[in-house]
């Protein structure tokens, strides 16, 4: 029950290209609930992918299995074509797969530097680090400031200020900052905007851009209609726990968009 | 969107940063950054102001014999403070340290004195025995998944309970036991200043914790739990993995406490240290650890257990009743709690 629209048939077709990372007809049920009723999903390099749907339609969960944070009961995940399954988020991370969650992406007592490397700590080179197990503070510092201003992050120029001290586009600048780092294959965003006013949406609305620059596929899960059509190349719309359809902005609007979602129409 | 808004920049290019950050800066929110940034300044203002307050009072307060009886009296508690700084840190609180700092003692000194076993082997066994208490509480807060005040209100009875069964009561005196269990009460002198060895074993577990929480990924991780364990999670750490090694490594430090403990009272009485657990907590909160987790220092503790040692001896010399010296730490108490909400207001 696929139905993908005939529009993405462009000049520039993705669907010539390999997908980075595929997932096909997932199935994830809770108890009597169906989350996910086989869904299947291609991302392609260097693509801004936005999922969209109504609450309870599924995008989460759709999320979640793509990122370990669940285990589909059925289905089947391919990363550059091989098979891959993980049952954590570490196992997705460890493949290249990172994800930015809305609003519990940092640890804020730590410092930006801190918390870019929370998880994938680096210690001193010889015995200091091997036995002592110390810490490389300054080179980790050294390296989150050159990492910043190679993404762009402009807005971050004290890697020693402890997130809290920061504004919520800052935090989430740190929180994408740190997918971007060290996502060396697709980088995940689960409603990076929620939280945040209109300047800082802005702010990280232009990050994913230069993701996409850069060549990093980015899945987008949003509810803000402009935001995904200003920077998505398709939209994947979930509905009843099933990809309704999968549209790009040139080939439908906004309400086409919305229509599909609440199944109003059909793609 | 942004143009609907006449002040917004564009998103665009180089953003100005000066206006993000949160605080105006008023004399008052300069001193709350001070104090947010660094947690041991607060206890470390009371500390100097209350040695120079009671060395006003009564010049005996200064003397070095005095500062070195503070010091050692504060040895047991610091030591079981720290241990207490750690389940803090990650948001939890250990009611039992106390009294599992007692049964490990027992356990040190019973297998000495009654089953014979050399001092080094029955230190050993008292490490394994804070190890096992420090394991049960670890078992219970991550595995069954119960509040770190409940499971330690249930494994305080319990181990106080163990520990009168395992000892019937009885005290055994230092004098019964090899010289290198008792070794912790040995005074050292440094010039004027006459320490004790426990004091020495103390502070070079400070140095040592210090160096863990401050230097290792391991202690940023602690830190990171404490802040935000969904966020530490999702950043990849094991949750349950920190919080377990930090009660085991508790159970360590209390065992450690226990040899000081023994050295200190020069005997192993099962009735000692009915105190210690919350008198362990109110050295923490003092040093301006936060009790939310995530936010303090080692050095806060020590400063925090120097506090309370300072309060008692100063008041004590000042005249004032014993029960002055309770109401103080209490007062303390509540003040040191108040400025970590204040402090914390930094976030918001």
């Amino acid at each position: 029950m696929i139905i993908t629209s005939a529009d993405t048939r462009g000049a520039t077709s993705p669907e010539t290209r390999a997908p980075i990372l595929e997932a096909r007809r997932l199935v994830k049920t809770f108890g009597r609930v169906v989350g996910l009723d086989g869904v299947s999903l291609q991302l392609y390099p260097g693509e801004v992918l936005a999922i969209i749907g109504d609450n309870g339609a599924g995008k989460s969960t759709l999320v979640k299995c793509l990122t370990g944070a669940e285990i589909p009961d059925e289905g089947e995940l391919f990363l550059e074509g091989k098979p891959v399954s993980f049952k954590r988020p570490q196992d997705a991370r460890t493949k290249g797969i990172e994800t930015v969650y809305q609003n519990l992406a940092v640890s804020p007592a730590l410092d930006v530097a801190s918390n870019l490397y929370l998880g994938r700590e680096e210690r001193r080179k010889g015995v200091l680090g091997s036995v002592f197990r110390m810490l490389d503070t300054k080179g980790m510092r050294a390296r989150a400031k050159s990492e910043l201003s190679r993404l762009g992050i402009s807005t971050l120029q004290d890697v020693t200020v402890p997130v809290e001290n920061l504004s919520g586009g800052q935090r989430q600048a740190v929180a994408v900052a740190r997918a971007a780092a060290f996502g060396s294959k697709v980088v995940v965003l689960d409603e990076p905007t929620a939280a945040l006013g209109v300047r800082e949406s802005n702010q990280v609305l232009q990050l994913i851009r230069d993701l996409r620059e850069r060549g990093l596929p980015v899945i987008l899960i949003s509810h803000n209609m402009p935001q995904v059509f200003d920077v998505a190349d398709r939209i994947h719309i979930q509905r009843l726990g099933k990809c309704a359809a999968t549209i790009t902005p040139q080939s439908h609007s906004m309400t086409d968009a919305v229509a599909i979602m609440t199944g109003a129409a059909k793609a | 969107m942004s143009q609907q808004t006449s002040e917004t920049p564009p998103a665009t290019g180089q953003l100005d940063l000066a206006g993000e950050f949160l605080d105006r800066q008023t004399p008052l929110s300069r001193v709350r950054n001070v104090l947010h940034r660094y947690p041991a300044a607060s206890p470390a203002i009371v500390l100097i102001i209350a040695i120079i307050a009671f060395g006003a009072i009564n010049e005996r307060f200064l003397y070095p014999n005095n500062l070195s009886l503070i010091l050692q009296q504060v040895a047991v508690v610091g030591t079981l403070a720290l241990a207490q700084t750690l389940v803090i840190l990650t948001a939890g609180i250990d009611l039992s340290v106390g009294a599992a700092m007692i049964l490990a003692s027992m356990v040190i000194a019973q297998v000495s004195a009654n089953n014979g076993v050399p001092a080094v082997p029955a230190l050993i066994a008292g490490l394994f025995a804070g190890l096992a208490a420090g394991a049960l509480n670890g078992f219970l807060v991550t595995r069954l998944r119960l509040p770190p005040f409940i499971v330690t209100l249930g494994t305080l009875n319990i181990f106080v309970a163990l520990t009168l069964l395992y000892s019937k009561g009885a005290t055994i005196r230092g004098s019964d036991l090899p010289e290198l269990l008792t070794i912790t009460g040995l005074p050292i002198s440094i010039g004027d200043v006459r320490i004790t060895v426990g004091v020495v074993v103390m502070l070079a577990l400070y140095v040592v914790m210090a160096y863990i929480l401050g230097k290792t990924a391991w202690g940023r991780h602690v830190y990171a739990v404490g802040d935000d364990k969904e966020a530490a999670r999702l950043a990849g750490i094991s949750v349950n993995r920190v919080l377990m090694s930090v009660y085991l490594v508790g159970g360590v430090i209390l065992a450690i406490g226990a040899w000081v403990q023994i050295g200190r009272t020069n005997a192993a009485s099962p009735n000692a240290g009915v105190d210690l657990n919350l008198d362990s907590i109110t050295a923490v909160v003092i040093g301006g650890t936060s009790l939310f987790g995530g936010r303090g220092v080692v050095w806060g503790t020590l400063l925090g257990a120097l506090i309370v040692g300072v309060f008692r001896s100063g008041l004590s010399l000042a005249g004032l009743d014993v029960l002055y010296q309770t109401l103080a730490v209490g007062v303390l108490i509540i003040v040191a709690v108040s400025v970590d909400q204040w402090i914390r207001k930094v976030r918001s």
